[in-house]
């Protein structure tokens, strides 16, 4: 853009400020998360592509050009290396960029950005920079979609120190994660369970974001099994504990929320009880995020554990097609056949 | 150019295997080593020859200015022989030399005003210098004590970044911010901001350097990007790279570039000026390729006498940029022996002090691994934290690393 000719844009425009308990979309309690935040920070910048006019591929944007400008809102060159690394300048400059990776599968053209760079930039600089950059994923499966549009590489970037990754799994955490995402000096890999997009629940348009990028939350008690989930497949986990407890059995699910840091403390705290843990994800469990989970369950609980920690999850396969794509998610049978496996061992 | 052009002079055609060709000991004709088109206003012989564009942009420099120059780059070949010196003593791990770039980085580094924003490689301790960076801190590095060792902020002159070409993106964004600090532009010439990427041959083949190219193109972003073409990426000669001239990429993404003698510290310097004006004022980014030699080995590991031609080298030690310099003043009778003494001495102690601050740098703490990952507490590194200081301080004799 030049410089001279695009014109600083109305901030307060005739769009009402939302406000109160509303009845809204995973989507769209990430675009009024992302709203407050720019009206809240001139530094803050949006970028990715596709995000402007047409709102993004998902619409999770939808909007916030024509209210904060394409100076703020920006529209990127087709080059993932490119906006992150541009996001790392404009860091050091004393912006915050929100980058819109459209799809997982596409981030890896910027995963040497993200893992050599922006993940190391504060710890080689001892401190004296900070790079706050947020990097939203629409990941997981479940939509039909083709190749490269339904992975779930979280793990990669839990692995790598300096990065925080964290995942949502309701429109009310969605909306005050966002927020506190952008305003955390540290780099933030923010992945969106785009699965979940349109699922509804009530947002509390007015509630402070200050709860934390840490921890994890129990969101269903349960005496029997712990069932450790995040992001798409808390829904699952908590539609397995339905079901499960119409059979007569408690489960307590556990929505890890934060994959770095990883709170086990909420995790073994819930074992302790249930003497049992069954962890789910999309992602493949062969070195995956069940992986680390299971192996700090079995340090911190070896002798309340009842049965070995279990893992339902992906397969050792690349994603597969979409017509076969529910064989491969960790469906609401597999989490209960778990659950069976782990009370009969 | 034809392509009978091409096949007649560009040594890479004339094998199915470029890499089997051995290097020409003189520049071809044509290619990406050609000397074809480079801006000069001193010759390797010293002389000073005219150029219309730009001799105004050197006209205000006296002999106190180009005595200047020689000095820093006397300064920077001390530091570089001292620094390779205490590598071969075990003092530090690794050196890479900047031997033979010296008119390249101080003649570009010179051009730079105070809030203009640097980007360097891992080369440019000749820039880091005109930034005010003291040359023990860049050692830390190469010592193992720190992965960068300046304050970034204060000197305008970034960390090193090893991975190749990264960092051109960083100077984008950086441009991108300038922008929207309405930094560029305001003809306020303590203001309007410029920044410069340094990166080298090799990197012109990394796709992020692409990318930077197309961002800063179609942001019109204030930003120079410096490229040595040190005719070397450790053993790949830049025809490995290119068939091209490397500045000839720039203007297929809307860049203007220009070649220069990057042994020739005034034209360095006039290029320089003149694309940074262009980034301050608001005319966007400018590519420069600076067609220099690596007279040293890549780094301390490197053995160059496995892939390039001891002619060679002799050729380019013929062009060195610190004689051409030397020449031209002491012709026009501008290096008095009394300055020159003055220097010597000036070396003498930098050598000094570099050898005992390095000799002195101490070891860091073990448990500071675990400083600064975050910028804010992370649970994992704080328990893992103390699970290590828990385990150091197990051992009887209680110091840390002292069971070593």
């Amino acid at each position: 853009m030049s410089t001279t000719t695009v014109q600083a844009p109305v901030t307060t425009s005739a769009v009402p400020e939302p406000t109160g308990v509303q009845r809204l979309t995973f989507a769209k309690a990430i675009t009024l998360g992302l709203r407050r935040a720019l009206a809240d920070d001139p530094n803050v910048l949006l970028m990715g592509e596709d995000i402007g006019k047409l709102g993004g591929v998902f619409r999770v944007t939808d909007g916030l050009q024509a209210e904060f400008g394409p100076k703020r809102v920006v529209d990127t060159p087709l080059a993932e290396s490119g906006i992150i690394g541009t996001a790392i300048g404009l860091a050091l400059r004393g912006y915050r960029s929100v980058c819109e990776i459209q799809f997982d599968g596409f981030i890896f053209p910027a995963f040497d950005q993200i893992t050599t760079q922006l993940a190391k930039m504060h710890y080689r600089s001892r401190g004296q920079l900070t790079v706050p950059v947020v990097i939203r994923v629409p990941y997981g499966g479940g939509i039909g979609a083709v190749e490269h549009h339904s992975e779930s590489p979280e793990a990669l970037f839990a692995h790598t120190a300096g990065l925080r990754v964290v995942t949502p799994s309701s429109p009310a955490q969605a909306y005050a994660m966002i927020q506190e995402a952008v305003r955390s000096p540290d780099p933030v890999l923010f992945f969106e369970p785009k699965g979940r997009y349109w699922e509804k629940g009530d947002v509390d348009l007015d509630a402070p974001a200050a709860n934390g990028l840490d921890g994890a939350r129990v969101v269903r008690p349960g005496t029997d099994v712990t069932v450790v989930a995040y992001g798409p497949t808390v829904q699952t986990a908590l539609k397995a504990a339905e079901t499960a407890a119409a059979e007569g059995t408690s489960i307590e699910v556990v929505d890890l929320r934060t994959l770095s840091p990883l709170d086990i403390e909420t995790v073994a705290t819930s074992v302790r009880k249930t003497g049992r843990c069954v962890v789910v994800h999309e992602a493949p469990v062969l070195y995956g995020t069940g992986a680390e989970v299971a192996a700090r369950v079995t340090e911190e609980c070896f002798f309340q554990l009842e049965s070995p920690v279990l893992r339902v999850g992906g397969f050792h396969t690349p994603y597969p097609v979409a017509k076969i794509e529910h064989d491969y998610l960790p469906s609401l049978d597999r989490v209960l056949d778990a659950v069976d496996r782990s009370l009969a061992f | 150019m034809s392509l009978n052009d091409l096949s007649l002079n560009d040594v890479s055609l004339s094998s199915t295997d470029p890499a089997a060709t051995p290097p020409a000991a003189t520049p071809p004709a044509a290619g990406p080593l050609s000397t074809e088109g480079l801006v000069q206003l001193l010759t390797p012989e010293g002389r000073r020859v005219a150029h219309p564009v730009y001799d105004p942009l050197v006209a205000h420099l006296d002999a106190d200015a180009l005595r200047a120059m020689y000095r820093d780059m006397v300064l920077v070949r001390r530091f570089d022989t001292e620094a390779t010196a205490l590598q071969r003593q075990g003092e530090l791990a690794l050196f890479a030399q900047a031997l033979g770039q010296e008119a390249a980085q101080i003649g570009s580094g010179r051009a730079l005003a105070a809030q203009d924003h640097v980007f360097p490689s891992y080369r440019e301790h000749g820039v880091a210098h005109t930034r005010g960076v003291d040359l023990t801190d860049v050692l830390r590095l190469f010592r193992g004590i720190d992965h960068g060792g300046w304050d970034p902020v204060a000197h305008g002159f970034h960390l090193y970044t090893l991975v190749i070409g990264s960092h051109t993106l960083h100077a984008t964004g950086y441009a991108m911010g300038v922008q929207r600090d309405g930094d560029v532009g305001t003809g306020d010439p303590k203001r309007d901001t410029a920044v410069v990427a340094y990166f080298g041959d090799g990197a012109t083949s990394q796709g992020d350097v692409s990318e930077a190219l197309v961002f800063a193109a179609v942001n019109e972003a204030p930003v120079v990007f410096f490229c040595q073409n040190n005719q070397w990426a450790i053993s790949e000669s830049t025809t490995l790279q290119a068939k091209v001239p490397l500045a000839d990429r720039a203007p297929g993404f809307g860049i203007p570039s220009v070649r220069v003698d990057g042994n020739d510290v005034l034209a360095s310097y006039a290029v320089t000026q003149e694309a940074l004006q262009r980034a301050r004022s608001g005319g966007g980014p400018t590519f420069i390729e600076a067609f220099t030699y690596r007279m040293g080995a890549h780094t301390t590991s490197d053995d160059p006498s496995r892939y390039r031609s001891s002619e060679q080298e002799d050729y380019w030690r013929r062009r060195d940029p610190i004689d051409r310099l030397r020449t031209y003043l002491e012709s026009r009778g501008d290096l008095p022996t009394s300055f020159l003494d003055q220097l010597e001495a000036e070396a003498d102690d930098l050598g000094q002090r570099v050898r005992t601050v390095v000799r002195g740098m101490g070891r860091p703490s073990p448990a500071s691994m675990f400083e600064h990952v975050y910028a804010t507490p992370h649970s994992v590194v704080e328990a893992e934290r103390a699970w290590f200081e828990g385990y150091e301080s197990s051992f009887l004799d209680g110091h840390e690393g002292g069971h070593r």
